[in-house]
């Protein structure tokens, strides 16, 4: 790995867990305001869903510019995405519902919202375990495939908070047009004009 | 549920309550009493200035009486109770409010009374503002997000101010309508919700001895993010039943259209009372968590309770209805 590349990865690192440092000092520090459970689930939720959307991003910048080495990146992206709903759905099971467990199974079956945030983290499970290059060149073409789950989890983590908002969806709405762009431009286009372009040659064919 | 902000007065900024002396009451009042003048100033420099008294109105003098009934629970503090707020007014985050309400002037202000009652009128604010006329009652406060508070309250019960405009038999129902002023209240130009606020009570709940209106908090006139100058407390009903700055009050015959229940009437009914055992069709209202003094990161849960502890006192009102029907 070249010496720029790997600098370059640690300032990622770094940056990755400020949103985590900053939440711990404001909890030292009593900052956290009124409803400290409820700050923390929503900082550690907003950072899932940015570093989930920032890993979606890899691909589709990494075609407009040119840059390959952009790749390298998206593992540690996934990675900390993970590692933020972990906290998320931590602070949620332990914090929140602290002494009141026995509404966790209700809750995961009753509430669309934490049906389908549920979903989105159990969905980011397999893909942080077979995130390793052993598992990378172990799965070979069927790790790609696999891989694709993200799409789902995107989708799901975005209604997870869609579903949770009392009346202003200006917020989860943002993050939904951004997935939507970062999922569409996945899309290749131009195969949904080939098939036409085959009728129209056979057409001709027939004609002949 | 709409994101709460950090707030952007540090803590230890904040002076707390308790330790708050007399010489910077003074101070305090002269400022709310400015309040008018403020509105046409450089609005950087009053603005500060302006957030400081808003946040913390002059000290109500004398102190209200204690009223018996107060619940023993730990209160909340002073400066949550006043940066944690829904008053889509003045923005949907909670700290929207105390951010936006600060240049709010609450005066002049009347309040119209009319329907079904036979001596329409206007009730005189300053007549209700009277020190001596005010009691301080701690009641809980439930929200249907799922959090609650314990609050000192200063105001008169709603029942005394409603007779004197002399509700006919045809009086069923009571209305109560929020300020609608997009130009003093940012939040309205935004159509999250449909303005003026409206919210609604039986005539029977609302001549219950437990239905507060409201003029303060914490032994100060009432700041502008908590519905300065005047607003409904129902403790046994979940906050958004509690208007805040009304403007008018209407008896009806007929049941009243209220906000959230035209905005969601899947979701939010016309009684709203408080009740573990009926949920919201997205979370559960079985348990609550308590906006708490020490801000602890732990065991902030607890159990909600019918009507919000209040049964005893109100559950007759409901002998025989169906409560997840009526919800």
């Amino acid at each position: 790995m070249p010496m720029r590349i790997r600098v370059s990865k640690l300032a990622l690192f770094a940056a990755c867990l400020l949103p985590l440092a900053w939440l711990l000092a404001d909890t030292l520090y009593g900052q956290l305001g009124a409803d400290p459970v409820q700050q923390i689930t929503h900082r550690s939720g907003d950072w899932t869903l940015r570093l989930l959307l920032a890993t979606l991003a890899v691909t589709p910048l990494r075609r407009i510019t040119g840059y390959n080495p952009l790749i390298g990146y998206r593992r540690m992206l996934g990675l900390f995405a993970f590692f933020y709903a972990c906290l998320h759905f931590a602070t949620y099971l332990i914090l929140d519902l602290g002494g009141f467990w026995s509404e966790i199974g209700a809750d995961i079956i009753k509430r669309p919202f934490i049906t389908v945030g549920f979903l989105a983290w159990l969905s980011m499970l397999p893909l942080a375990l077979t995130s390793t290059r052993a598992m990378v060149r172990r799965l070979g073409r069927r790790w790609q495939l696999l891989h694709r789950l993200i799409y789902a989890t995107g989708i799901f983590a975005v209604l997870h908070f869609l579903w949770l908002v009392k009346a202003d969806h200006s917020e989860p709405l943002l993050y939904a047009a951004i997935l939507t762009v970062l999922l569409g431009a996945r899309i290749d286009w131009r195969r949904w004009r080939r098939p036409l372009a085959r009728i129209g040659a056979s057409g001709s064919k027939r004609g002949n | 549920m709409s994101r709460p902000e950090i707030p952007t007065i540090p803590a230890s900024e904040i002076t707390d309550e308790r330790t708050f002396l007399g010489r910077r009451d003074l101070l305090k009042s002269a400022l709310a009493l400015a309040g008018v003048g403020l509105i046409g100033c450089g609005q950087d420099s009053a603005s500060a200035e302006a957030k400081a008294a808003a946040a913390e109105p002059a000290r109500i003098d004398p102190p209200p009486r204690p009223w018996p009934g107060s619940s023993k629970e730990a209160l909340t503090r002073f400066e949550d109770v006043t940066h944690y707020n829904n008053y889509y007014e003045f923005g949907t985050g909670k700290a929207d409010p105390a951010n936006n309400a600060a240049r709010f002037v609450a005066r002049p202000w009347t309040v119209s009374v009319d329907g079904e009652c036979a001596a329409p009128g206007r009730v005189d604010l300053d007549d209700l503002l009277k020190p001596a006329l005010l009691e301080e009652r701690i009641y809980r406060l439930r929200c249907v997000e799922g959090w609650s508070m314990v609050i000192p309250w200063v105001g008169v019960p709603l029942a005394g101010v409603l007779a004197r405009f002399k509700p006919t038999s045809k009086a069923k129902f009571v209305a109560f309508e929020t300020l609608k002023d997009p130009k003093r209240m940012p939040g309205q130009r935004s159509d999250v919700l449909d303005w003026p606020y409206r919210e609604g009570l039986r005539i029977d709940e609302a001549m219950h001895p437990l239905a507060l209106l409201a003029v303060g908090v914490y032994g100060r006139w009432l700041p502008n993010q908590n519905g300065a100058p005047l607003r409904l407390v129902v403790p046994w009903k979940y906050g958004y039943k509690s208007s805040k700055a009304i403007v008018r009050i209407r008896f009806t015959e007929q049941q009243p259209p209220t906000s959230w229940n035209v905005y969601a009437p899947g979701e939010y009914g016309f009684y709203s009372n408080v009740n573990p055992t009926v949920d919201h069709p997205r979370w559960s209202q079985a348990s609550e968590r308590r906006i708490a003094s020490d801000r602890s990161l732990l065991n902030a849960r607890i159990a909600t309770l019918p009507f919000n502890g209040y049964a005893d006192q109100v559950a007759a009102l409901y002998t025989g209805m169906d409560l997840s029907r009526f919800h």
